[in-house]
């Protein structure tokens, strides 16, 4: 008999590194396949359930109901007239509890809660619910709300910058190191602009939703959120609940890119309007809620500056960025997160700040930090490359630093070099010449490259992972998958170490009564959850080796055999009733010991029409280097996905307010420019052969987020090599180009 | 959405007859007026369905034209052979709108017959004159990057967002309608459409209960060129900014015919004959075209965000008017 239970189960915290791999050993290759997604079928044949459509017996519709000014009081709602609509049941206000915004992702505490004073335009500020969604539509719609305004600040200008020392988060929000402004005055060359990025929304697919339902003062709710585990404790603190009395149920999630780290509001209202009217709820967000009421990337305004000598070795590099958020709100756009480790250079000076305005929360976007901050960064060194009249490959060349720059620690894994040479060679970078030389008809052609770097995370996880005395395999934890493949890799990893097929894998996801998982966000899902499994599935090969009465080592499993000292034995017959370990992953001071970060190049051809300015993407190439890749196909997918991202912040998305009542006029899919298939053209990803053994057992690196970070800067410098027109004012529309294109 | 009653009409007639009362409107394939209720934007009380009506022919005419019933797709109208062939800056103007799929449900008359794209017509938080009249124009003043150079007032600057109209324009087609009265008429496109001044309420000179049945298209002039051209923020599924409709005569090196139609300036399709005038007789020549871009602009005024309109227009049909009339 093989125990069930405690003994089975296993923590590792990443305190040294790690230096062999099972993965490295297992014979069932099935790691690193590019297998399609398991999920495939359910998702192409409408079996995969999402949060809104879970039917449950006796369920009300909620429709939330938001603000109509940027800034001032709700004096009253006018319930009664409301509940006068046919099909309206109730309007739920709750001034008090409804949260005034989404919380940031892996917080614990509740989001800011109390919405009678009005902060931004279209903050939630009740819900109205309705035997079905048309009836409370309607009357949300039409709802009487009386205002009492107040001025905000709606525009976004630096003279508004907060005095305030912010709070660290994952970048300190100052930093500096030796004296940038002395190596500006001493340096042979010297870059000082000023990038500015928009706003950004995530625009998930599948818009915010949650069903909400109680059961003996206990909530489940059907929601789409990224990380269940500190969800269901931002949830219950809003509610005023202990965490046990939560669960949140997360299977397939149409998206989420960050926006669904954190709670929205939508989720504390339906759990509100569940209880009030006792049954279950269901609400989810307008299209127009999501762009007004969820969270945006914020915009950022980045004074960079690059200080080298004659042949373009860094001195000094400044990255100074102001972005926005609310009064109360402190978390800052991280832009300047790479700019600490990408380049070398003795006197640096890095810098977030905060102007307060009256819009929408701005929390994490996919690959928050990196995203904007490499589009201010990797223009600039582009700029540095032009003054020094050098190649921008070179520049990086003569600028890689051996170490980290700053904390002096070695790098985990760094290759950022060879993917830039590789790139250069495969793109013909060669071939590129001095800005506004090639031409085509009426098109200007142009290259550009820029580094991609997007910092490495670990973060703590647990998964079980079960044998059944029939030799099937269950794993389940409050992992999730928002789209990216997390079903099949981590399939991939328990089938590769357990040595069965795929098919006899069976993974739960997305549910806080399994163990607890820190979900999906900033690339580490696959790292952090792969490697909890990693340790469970370790364990059960003990239990098995023992079982064969084998050593560990002596151990293959394959094809659901147990292969030792010339025997081989099907796994079904070593487990008797079956047997099941919880492993969990913890960062340890492998995190301050070496830098970790996932590296790569971008590589872009860009035509830029002569006549009207418009600029379309010809081609592009991302070369990324990020430790093991567990799955080809849905890695390159990632970086596909992340390419197309950048494309969007380069030239088309744009969330715009009106300056004078803070309203967010572009709040629809119609309007927010993501590029569309036309945009997208032949995009090509190639990995780099890499193992990181600092960075977790399964020596594999983020890669979800990689791919948009840098992309933006190579379209927009393939912009200036084809125009000869820079443009720092991100996105780069044709209004932004046509003032200073050539007569044709 | 507000609530509303619905009938299906089964003939022009009946349609027509559903329609009396004030806030009844039609409905063809939905993919503008439903996004529009949904936000309340439209509120009609009543929809009277007529995507089921035997108007989805197109036929040739007597005199060489076309008739293209108001029913017709916009997918069936651009790949028709006859509008390839004869018509090319239709076909291209409509393959240059929308996406395969609202292509697939819009019809030819509710193309006509869409309404702005203006940020603050779409948001009932906003004021906007058109929406409401009297409460004011939120656009002007605020976020109008998309807006019109021509042809505003100060009541309103949006623009009519869409393509198949503006080829229509440069075609001289005739819009067929028929009243509850039993009346039909026919309406020059030059006709159809209203300038804001002081009623952006009013888009064009249909009546209530008047129902576009069909469009004639005239035989467009021997030897012509034909070319649609629209520059957007993105390469597919975006408004234009700017468009032109071009259809232009070269003979012995003169230009002998010229119809050009603008989009994205104007709360019409614009169309401006004197320009047109100065451009017949000639030799094409940049100058000439030059000359003829002063002539649209002239009066064009921007609202800040979207004063780039002017060049770009001037830029774009000088581009369209040496391919019409080059080599
Ligand atoms: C995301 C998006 C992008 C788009 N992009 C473009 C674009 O790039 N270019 C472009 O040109 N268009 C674009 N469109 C608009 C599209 O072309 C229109 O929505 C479509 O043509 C409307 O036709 P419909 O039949 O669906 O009209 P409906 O929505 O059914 O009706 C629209 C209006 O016309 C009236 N109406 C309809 N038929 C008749 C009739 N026979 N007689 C009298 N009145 C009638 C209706 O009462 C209603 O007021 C886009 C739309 C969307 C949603
Ligand atoms: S421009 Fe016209 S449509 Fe837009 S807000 Fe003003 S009045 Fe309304």
């Amino acid at each position: 008999m093989f125990g069930l239970g405690k003994s089975n189960d296993v923590t590792l915290t990443m305190d040294r590194p790690y230096a062999e791999s099972l993965l490295d050993k297992g014979v069932q290759d099935v790691i690193g396949k590019p297998l399609s997604r398991v999920d495939g079928p359910r998702k192409v044949s409408g079996t995969a359930t999402y949060a809104a459509e879970y039917q449950l017996a006796n369920m009300a519709y909620g429709v939330l109901v938001s603000a109509t000014i940027g800034k001032g009081k709700v004096v009253s709602i006018d319930v009664e007239a409301a509940k006068a609509f046919p099909g309206v049941i109730d309007v739920v206000v709750d001034f008090d509890t409804f949260a005034l915004v989404s919380q940031q992702g892996g917080e614990t505490a509740a989001p800011a809660q109390g919405v009678k004073g009005v902060e931004y335009f279209g903050q939630i500020i009740a819900i109205v619910v309705g035997e079905t969604f048309e009836a409370a539509r309607d009357a949300a719609e039409q709802i009487p709300v009386v205002y009492e305004r107040e001025t905000g600040v709606f525009d976004f200008s630096l003279e508004h910058q907060h005095e305030k020392k912010l709070p660290d988060n994952n970048t300190p929000a100052h930093s500096s190191q030796g004296d940038l402004d002395t190596a500006m005055r001493e340096a042979a060359f010297t870059v000082d602009v000023i990038y500015t990025t928009p706003s950004q929304n995530s625009v998930a697919m599948e818009p915010h939703a949650s069903i909400a339902t109680w059961d003996d003062g206990a909530l489940t709710v059907y929601g789409a959120y990224q990380m269940p585990t500190s969800d269901a404790q931002q949830l219950a603190k809003a509610l005023g609940l202990s965490a046990s009395k939560v669960r949140i149920i997360s299977r397939f999630i149409g998206g989420g890119f960050g926006s669904k780290l954190g709670i929205a509001p939508e989720s504390v209202a339906a759990a509100l309007a569940a209880k009030k009217l006792g049954r279950p709820v269901k609400a989810v967000m307008l299209r127009h809620q999501v762009f007004e009421a969820t969270v945006r990337r914020s915009n950022t305004s980045q004074r960079m500056r690059l200080a080298a000598s004659a042949n373009g070795t860094i001195t000094g590099i400044g990255h100074e960025t102001t972005a926005s958020n609310l009064a109360e709100q402190d978390y800052f756009e991280p832009a300047g997160l790479s700019t600490h480790f990408l380049y070398a250079g003795e006197n640096r000076l890095i810098t977030h700040d905060l102007v307060r305005v009256n819009w929408l929360l701005s929390g994490s976007m996919r690959a928050p930090g990196e995203a904007v901050g490499l589009m201010g960064l990797e223009g600039a060194i582009d700029e540095l490359a032009e003054k020094v009249g050098i190649d921008p490959i070179e520049l990086r060349r003569r600028n890689e630093p051996p170490r980290d720059p700053e904390k002096k620690v070695p790098f985990s894994s760094r290759h950022l070099i060879e993917a830039l040479d590789t790139g250069a060679e495969m793109f013909g970078w060669s071939k590129r010449q001095k800005p506004g030389q090639r031409r085509e008809g009426e098109w200007l052609l142009g290259m550009g490259v820029a580094a991609a770097a997007r910092a490495n995370i670990l973060m703590e996880t647990s998964a079980k992972v079960a044998i059944g005395k029939d030799g099937s395999v269950t794993v389940s934890s409050a992992m999730t998958d928002i789209g990216t493949g997390s079903y099949t890799i981590l399939s991939q990893v328990a089938a590769e170490l357990l040595g069965v097929p795929m098919d006899r894998i069976t993974m739960k996801l997305g549910d806080t009564n399994d163990v607890p998982a820190a979900g999906s966000g900033g690339s580490w899902g696959a790292c952090s959850s792969g490697s909890a499994i990693y340790l469970a599935c370790e364990s059960l090969r003990g239990k098995l080796a023992n079982a064969l009465g084998v050593d560990a080592a002596a151990l293959t499993l394959k094809d659901a055999q147990a292969i030792g000292d010339n025997r081989s034995v099907p796994i079904a017959e070593l487990v008797g009733e079956g047997m099941e370990a919880v492993g969990t992953i913890k960062p340890g001071k492998q995190t301050k010991a070496v830098n970790q970060a996932t590296y790569g190049a971008h590589f872009a051809e860009v035509a830029v029409n002569l006549v009207t300015g418009e600029t379309r993407v010809r081609r592009m190439l991302g070369v990324f280097a990020a430790g093991r890749i567990l799955n080809e196909k849905t890695a390159r997918s990632q970086c596909l996905g992340g390419m197309a991202f950048g494309i969007g912040a380069a030239l088309t998305e744009d969330m715009i307010h009106d300056s004078r009542t803070g309203q967010l006029v572009i709040r629809d899919l119609a309007e927010y420019y993501v590029p569309v298939n036309a945009d997208v053209p032949q995009l090509q990803v190639v990995f780099l052969s890499e193992r990181d053994i600092h960075a977790n057992p399964i020596h594999a690196k983020g890669i979800g987020e990689v791919g948009i970070c840098g992309a933006g800067a190579a379209i927009a410098n393939a912009i200036f090599n084809a125009s000869g027109i820079r443009v720092r004012d991100f996105p780069i529309t044709l209004d932004k180009l046509l003032p200073h294109l050539p007569a044709f | 959405m507000r609530t509303f009653t619905y009938d299906q009409a089964d003939s022009p007639a009946a349609a027509v007859k559903s329609v009396a009362p004030p806030r009844a409107k039609f409905i063809a394939g939905g993919t503008n007026l439903i996004d529009l209720m949904k936000l309340q934007v439209e509120t009609p009380d009543r929809l009277v369905d007529i995507s089921r009506l035997a108007l989805t022919d197109i036929e040739d005419m007597d005199n060489g034209g076309l008739r293209i019933d108001a029913l017709v797709p916009n997918s069936d109208l651009a790949a028709d052979p006859r509008v390839i062939e004869r018509y090319e800056v239709l076909s291209r103007a409509l393959l240059a709108g929308a996406s395969g799929q609202l292509r697939n449900k819009a019809t030819t008359g509710g193309n006509l017959m869409q309404r702005t794209r203006c940020y603050y017509f779409t948001n009932t938080a906003s004021p906007c004159n058109k929406r409401e009249p009297g409460s004011g124009c939120g656009a002007i003043g605020g976020v109008n990057r998309i807006l019109a150079i021509l042809g505003t007032s100060d009541k309103c600057i949006a623009t009519h967002p869409g393509d198949m109209p503006v080829a229509m324009r440069a075609l001289d087609a005739t819009i067929a309608t028929l009243k509850a009265d039993g009346t039909r008429r026919r309406v020059s496109i030059h006709d159809f459409y209203s300038l804001p001044d002081q009623t952006p309420e009013i888009e064009t000179v249909l009546e209530h209960d008047e129902l576009i049945t069909h469009v004639e298209l005239p035989p467009p002039p021997n030897g012509a060129r034909q070319q649609y051209r629209k520059v957007r923020d993105r390469a597919s599924y975006a408004f234009a900014l700017v468009s032109v409709a071009g259809v232009v005569t070269v003979e012995n090196g003169k230009i002998t015919t010229a119809a050009l139609a603008f989009g994205g300036l104007a709360p019409m399709p614009w169309r401006n004959t004197a320009m047109e005038q100065g451009l017949i007789g000639q030799a094409p020549s940049d100058a000439l075209f030059e000359k003829a871009a002063e002539h649209l602009l002239a009066e064009a005024r921007g609202q800040g965000a979207n004063d780039f309109k002017i060049p770009l227009a001037r830029r774009t049909l000088i581009a369209c008017l040496r391919d019409l009339t080059g080599e």
